[in-house]
């Protein structure tokens, strides 16, 4: 291993420039002549919009434009594209409102956005905003799962009937019902999965600017995908062909899903920028972050898991009702479906899998994916209702699940829900885990703990999820609208100094050091010789962006790609100039080499004449050294593992603390263990604050009563232990690296670990169940209840 | 609006400006002074991105107005190192590169000045000092684990 190479923990290349405070996000952007926007948002949930009188807001000061829907359907803006097409059980296509960036007759949840005031001052178009009248004719409101389904429900869409999206399967329901007919036991289970918040530090920010001049125009924007984003808006919201589009995402202050997505936002600066003539910007305030960033999570589902008398799993059934806010947003429909009912095996051989997922519509935000994304829902349900087996059945939970486990000898492993694991070894990392854990020293913990008057859990879950979704043609008959491979570019410049061009975008996760390490590693240069460059469509010929945790699998594998035209082609070059045959060449350490001898010239020396073609095989080699690829994995990558959660519970306060953490997971090869460590601490950090502290909550009218940081509960650094991380490598078989993907491994496995752990504490007290977040106070009602004790339900009244 | 006059020392050098009563010394240091390395995070001032150093406490530039600084030596993270080829990291900020206490960046000025002002009051801070220290700086992609950490060691203590 070199010092830079692949599985250095090389220190990051990008640290630099943000600890000297000269990182470049979106609102450190100011274009000259710039306007400011502000965005009128509904105050109610649902209403028919009577009326705008935007009189008094272009009178006041410094106002130059305001617009509304009726101005935008003027100019014939499309609606916001959801880029998934499923289909429900009876084959039809689900239902796909018009998703307008300013909505012209109907507001559908708070925050909605009605009407935008461009000024000359931020100040002046926030002034200005209070002063546009709306009047809000207000319509019955819908919040909950169980409210959009409820029989004569109101509808959030007129023609929308039940207010369903689609009504979705999976698996073979036939083959699940013989399953459970000659079961020994089921086991039911009815989980929640608390709608998040994602709160990415950085609030969302866009500015358009329009150049009457070249007629080109960019959008400077804070996205995870600036080439989805210039495609989505360009192609069917605006009307502007790439060519003349240009998409810019510098620094991005972190994404976790939300800024995935194409925004009304985006699209309002763009279209206004254009009929101003001037740039215009829009820079999101938290409490707009709160009502308007996609939303996460929130499905309600039942389950039942049929097992033989040895506890062997026989069939899995599961029946989802998940809430897809007002709108479908980009990735809306493919969260709760191919990111959801096709992970429900986990880690198991359950032989029969039949899950139903019936989509609907609320007044509520939309929800799309948030780190994890499907794959916490599906982890969470498996590992909930496992450990409610084992109880049931009163065999050790770790026992059940090494029974059930696909071994490591069955690999390529065909689930009986669409996916095919090709590789895994869910012993190693259990077994890892509870050494890590001392998961054997728990009884005397506890004992103590007893004595401290204390109750002591301790949780354990073993997951499996799938990053990288692939390959591209499979993804399109399931309904993807996109291609999900990733571009490179790497191009030599003559003294052999390198600059990787990549579609994928790093927001955080250290691409711009971890590719330069693929780099140094296959081309044997060191790491300062390389430069990373992402996140602007004018300089990076496509790509697909930073999600699912695909980067490295993908786009990764992309620069190997085309790393490896580059040492092709250097092979070439070098055979001339040793006067050898090509096949002769060896490549290694950055020193081409006639194999057997010591006739060899370096990297450095191949790229200057490929720029200086002196003496060079002009007759069969162009000059120049560059190679650009594209890369479509073949299948998923799978990357799992074990997480144990302890805590201990204060049976007088209800309060939770969590007292160690260990996580061993199997994401593949690592290129850089110190970024891989850093990716699963932040993971692990938001799957616990989904488990105890975070939840979004709307009250009955679809005001959002978790609207900052005063009544969202963001964890702090004094809510967590140091973590105990570690891995167990087996590499992925389809792609170069053998990388399969961390950034989503905290956020899907731990959120299970920590509530069976609440639950482990909280059982010998006669507590039954406890749903997510388990805050304090619903632990404590949870003992009061348990006891028999009046005083948590009289408070509660 | 009546405007006033302010004059500072800011990142070392004095510096005179006329602001309006109302502005918020984190508008005054982003948008007066081009000073983007401080951040805005939130409106209800709870996550400390907008973190600065004001006669040597760390204080949140969204939660004061610019005009409070009259007379005070104010320091961002831009001034906490010189911004030369070479030149050197400050030692918090030199921790918080070796240990990985940062990944998108976003929360980090506010971060490494509240922890300089934490090891200012505290040199060596044990682990429970520092998670209570950052009560007041949210960081959502750490988990804080190297946040600690690299505090820690900046603090000339800790791993
Ligand atoms: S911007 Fe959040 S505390 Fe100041
Ligand atoms: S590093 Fe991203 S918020 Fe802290």
């Amino acid at each position: 291993m070199s010092a830079t190479g692949i599985g250095a923990s090389v220190k990051r290349v990008e640290d630099h420039r943000f600890l000297i405070g000269r990182g470049r996000y979106t609102d450190d952007i100011n274009r000259p002549g710039q306007l400011f926007a502000v965005i009128v948002r509904s105050p109610v949930a649902h209403a028919r919009i009577a009326a705008i009188d935007a009189g008094e807001a272009l009178a006041a000061p410094g106002v130059v434009a305001v617009y509304t829907g009726a101005d935008m359907a003027a100019d014939e803006v499309g609606g916001l594209p959801c880029s998934w097409l499923v289909y429900s059980k009876d084959g039809s296509e689900m239902k796909e409102p018009v998703h307008p960036p300013l909505v012209p007759d109907r507001a559908r949840h708070v925050g909605d956005q009605v009407a935008v005031v461009i000024a000359e001052t931020r100040a002046q178009a926030k002034a200005a905003a209070g002063l546009v009248d709306v009047d809000y004719q207000e319509l019955p409101v819908l919040v909950t799962c169980g409210d959009a389904i409820t029989d004569g429900a109101p509808l959030v869409w007129d023609d929308v009937p039940g207010n369903t999206c689609f009504d979705w399967e999976i698996g073979d329901k036939a083959a699940t019902d013989a399953a459970f007919a000659r079961a020994d036991h089921v086991v039911r289970l009815d989980v929640v999965n608390n709608r998040l918040i994602p709160n990415a530090m950085e609030p969302r920010c866009a500015i358009g600017d329009y150049d009457p001049g070249s007629d080109l125009t960019t959008l400077y924007t804070t996205s995870q995908n600036p080439h989805v984003i210039r495609l989505l808006m360009g192609n069917f919201v605006l009307g502007i062909p790439e060519s003349k589009l240009r998409v810019v995402a510098p620094d991005v202050g972190g994404g976790f899903g939300s800024k995935i997505f194409h925004y009304a936002e985006e699209a309002i600066v763009t279209w206004a920028s254009r009929k101003l003539g001037r740039p215009v910007k829009w820079t999101a305030e938290r409490s707009e972050s709160f009502m308007s960033d996609a939303h996460g999570r929130d499905h309600v589902s039942h389950a039942e898991l049929a097992l033989d008398k040895e506890g062997t799993f026989l069939g899995l059934r599961v029946s989802t009702v998940a809430n897809v806010g007002a709108y479908l947003s980009t990735f809306g429909a493919a969260v709760p479906t191919y990111l959801y009912g096709t992970l429900l095996s986990g880690c198991y051989r359950t032989p029969a899998i039949y899950c139903e997922v019936r989509a609907v519509f609320t007044n509520t935000v939309p929800v799309d994916a948030y780190r994890g994304a499907g794959r916490p829902e599906a982890a969470y349900l498996i590992e909930r209702i496992v450990d409610e087996a084992a109880r049931e059945l009163g065999i050790d939970r770790v026992e059940l699940r090494r029974r059930n486990f696909i071994p490591v000898d069955a690999f390529p492993y065909q689930t009986p829900v669409a996916l095919e694991y090709d590789t895994g070894n869910y012993d190693a990392t259990l077994d890892r885990a509870l050494e890590a854990s001392d998961w054997q020293g728990f009884a005397v913990r506890r004992q103590q703990a007893v004595g401290r008057g204390m109750l002591r859990g301790i949780g354990i879950s073993t997951y499996v999820e799938a990053c990288g979704l692939a390959p591209s043609n499979v993804a399109g008959q399931l309904g993807a609208r996109a291609g999900l491979y990733e571009s490179a570019i790497v191009r030599v410049h003559p003294t052999g100094s390198v600059t990787v061009f990549t579609g994928s975008h790093s927001h955080g996760q250290g691409h711009e050091t971890t590719f330069a390490q693929i780099v140094s590693d296959r081309l044997g240069i060191d790491i300062e010789q390389v430069e990373v460059v992402h996140g602007d469509t004018e300089k990076i010929p496509f790509g697909m962006g930073t999600y699912g945790s695909r980067s490295l699998a993908v786009g990764g594998s992309a620069v190997v790609k085309a790393l490896d035209k580059i040492v092709e082609k250097g092979r070439k070059i070098a055979a001339h100039t040793l006067e050898a045959s090509a096949e002769d060449i060896e490549f290694a350490d950055g020193e081409f080499r006639v194999a057997g001898t010591d006739r060899a010239t370096a990297f450095a020396d191949v790229a200057f004449s490929a720029y200086v073609p002196h003496d060079y095989p002009l007759e069969e080699l162009e000059p120049g050294l560059e190679a650009s690829a594209f890369y479509d994995p073949k299948n998923f990558t799978f990357p799992a593992g074990c997480h144990v959660c302890e805590v201990e519970i204060d049976p007088e306060t209800g309060v939770v603390r969590v007292v160690a953490v260990t996580a061993s997971d199997d994401v593949g090869i690592v290129i850089n263990p110190m970024i891989v460590d850093g990716q699963i601490h932040g993971g692990l950090a938001q799957g616990i604050g989904q488990a105890l502290y975070e939840s979004c909550v709307y009250d009955e009218s679809g005001q959002l009563l978790t609207g900052s940081y005063l009544n969202y509960c963001m964890p702090r650094a004094a809510d967590f232990p140091f973590f105990n991380v570690g891995n167990h490598v087996t590499p992925c078989t389809h792609n170069p690296l053998g990388a399969k993907g961390v950034g989503e491994v905290g956020s899907i496995g731990v959120p299970p670990a920590v509530i069976n752990a609440v639950l482990d504490a909280l059982v010998p007290v006669g507590v039954t169940g406890i749903e997510m977040p388990a805050t304090s106070e619903k632990v404590w009602r949870a003992i009061c209840d348990a006891k028999g004790d009046a005083k948590g339900r009289a408070v509660a009244s | 609006m009546p405007t006033i006059a302010l004059t500072l020392t800011l990142n070392g050098k004095q510096v005179s400006a006329e602001v309006e009563p109302n502005t918020l010394l984190v508008d005054f240091l982003r948008e007066g002074r081009g000073l983007t390395g401080t951040h805005v995070g939130c409106d209800t001032s709870q996550c400390g991105a907008c973190v600065v150093l004001a006669g040597g406490r760390s204080v949140k530039s969204c939660t004061m107005f610019a005009f409070e600084t009259e007379g005070l030596e104010v320091v961002t993270i831009e001034g906490l190192a010189p911004a030369v080829v070479g030149g050197e990291l400050h030692p918090m900020q030199a921790a918080f590169r070796e240990h990985h206490g940062l990944q998108c960046g976003f929360c980090t000025p506010g971060m490494v000045l509240s922890a300089v002002d934490l090891v200012r009051r505290h040199p060596n801070p044990d682990e429970a000092q520092v998670r209570h220290w950052l009560e007041g700086n949210i960081c959502r992609c750490t988990g804080y684990h190297n946040i600690v950490k690299a505090v820690q060691a900046g603090g000339g203590g800790g791993s």
